[in-house]
């Protein structure tokens, strides 16, 4: 993993909560800058799925479990999909609020992830 | 269109509800999916914990989502057992937190559940998820008879 750029993408992660948040709040449904940004999260998290397949072979080896690490990366990636499909469907403002309960559970998980690959126990 | 019975919980703002209680029922299965998976002898109970508070969150989804009566019922009842195991789990690993891992030996270990410490892990949604969940479940108990017929809540 390469720190700066989770946290980057945990910060962004958490902007696009927020703004799909206030979106819901601000009685809009969702359109396609909250679900641009939502797509957004999900590329960022395709290029950590890249870089956590290749770090290893450029020394940048994770120090705690691997198997943890990839079950909370596969979840993330699941995560914005399956909000945005909700999206698609119901078309309300609170799947606004979805989105972003999504990614922020994204954010969330991007810095867990980080733990867990720099992980000095065991 | 298809004719379908309208649901009485999945509306408006109660689709929030659900769609953080889906994602908490992910994450929480991953989570023990790993722990029961990969290291289940060192800490049996914590780790039963995790895979049991999965499942709930499991149910609760659906129940929230399907409606009925019955639902609604399993709905509560679901909701009831998470906020008394956080509450439980919460106090326990506070109180006794060798209960949850009894060897010292595999103290570095991960082994906290979705109820550890009230949910911290979660920015303690575990705690909070549950009293939301009530207050939802009461403002769209199902009438008598057909649970369908006027129960919605207006779209708030």
């Amino acid at each position: 993993m390469i720190e700066w750029f989770t946290w980057v993408q945990a910060a962004i992660g958490a902007a696009v909560a927020l703004f799909c948040i206030v979106m819901g709040l601000a009685r809009r449904i969702p359109n396609d800058y909250t679900l641009g940004a939502v797509a957004l999260v999900e590329l960022l998290l395709i290029a950590q799925l890249v870089v956590a397949i290749i770090a290893p072979f450029a020394g940048n080896r994770a120090s705690g479990s691997v198997l943890e690490f990839f079950i909370y990366l596969v979840v993330a990636l699941l995560l914005p999909p399956l909000a945005v499909v909700w999206a698609l469907v119901d078309r309300t403002r609170w799947s606004n609020v979805v989105l972003g309960a999504a990614v922020f559970a994204v954010a969330v998980m991007v810095v867990r992830m980080l733990q867990i690959w720099t992980a000095t126990a065991s | 269109m298809m004719v379908q019975k309208q649901s009485t919980r999945a509306v408006g703002i109660g689709r929030v509800l659900i769609a953080v209680y889906a994602i908490l029922a992910l994450a929480a299965t991953g989570r023990s999916v790993f722990q029961i998976a990969t290291q289940f002898e060192q800490a049996p109970l914590a780790y039963s914990l995790s895979g049991l508070s999965a499942v709930v969150y499991i149910v609760a989804t659906i129940a929230l989502i399907v409606p009925g009566r019955k639902s609604y019922g399993l709905a509560w009842a679901t909701i009831t057992f998470e906020l008394a195991g956080v509450v439980l789990v919460g106090l326990m690993s506070i109180i006794a937190p060798e209960v949850f891992v009894p060897s010292a030996k595999y103290a570095h270990s991960d082994h906290s559940t979705v109820w550890t410490y009230f949910g911290i892990g979660y920015g303690f949604v575990p705690l909070v998820l549950p009293i939301l969940g009530m207050l939802w479940l009461r403002r769209t108990r199902p009438s008598r008879g057909d649970a369908a017929v006027g129960a919605a809540p207006r779209e708030v």
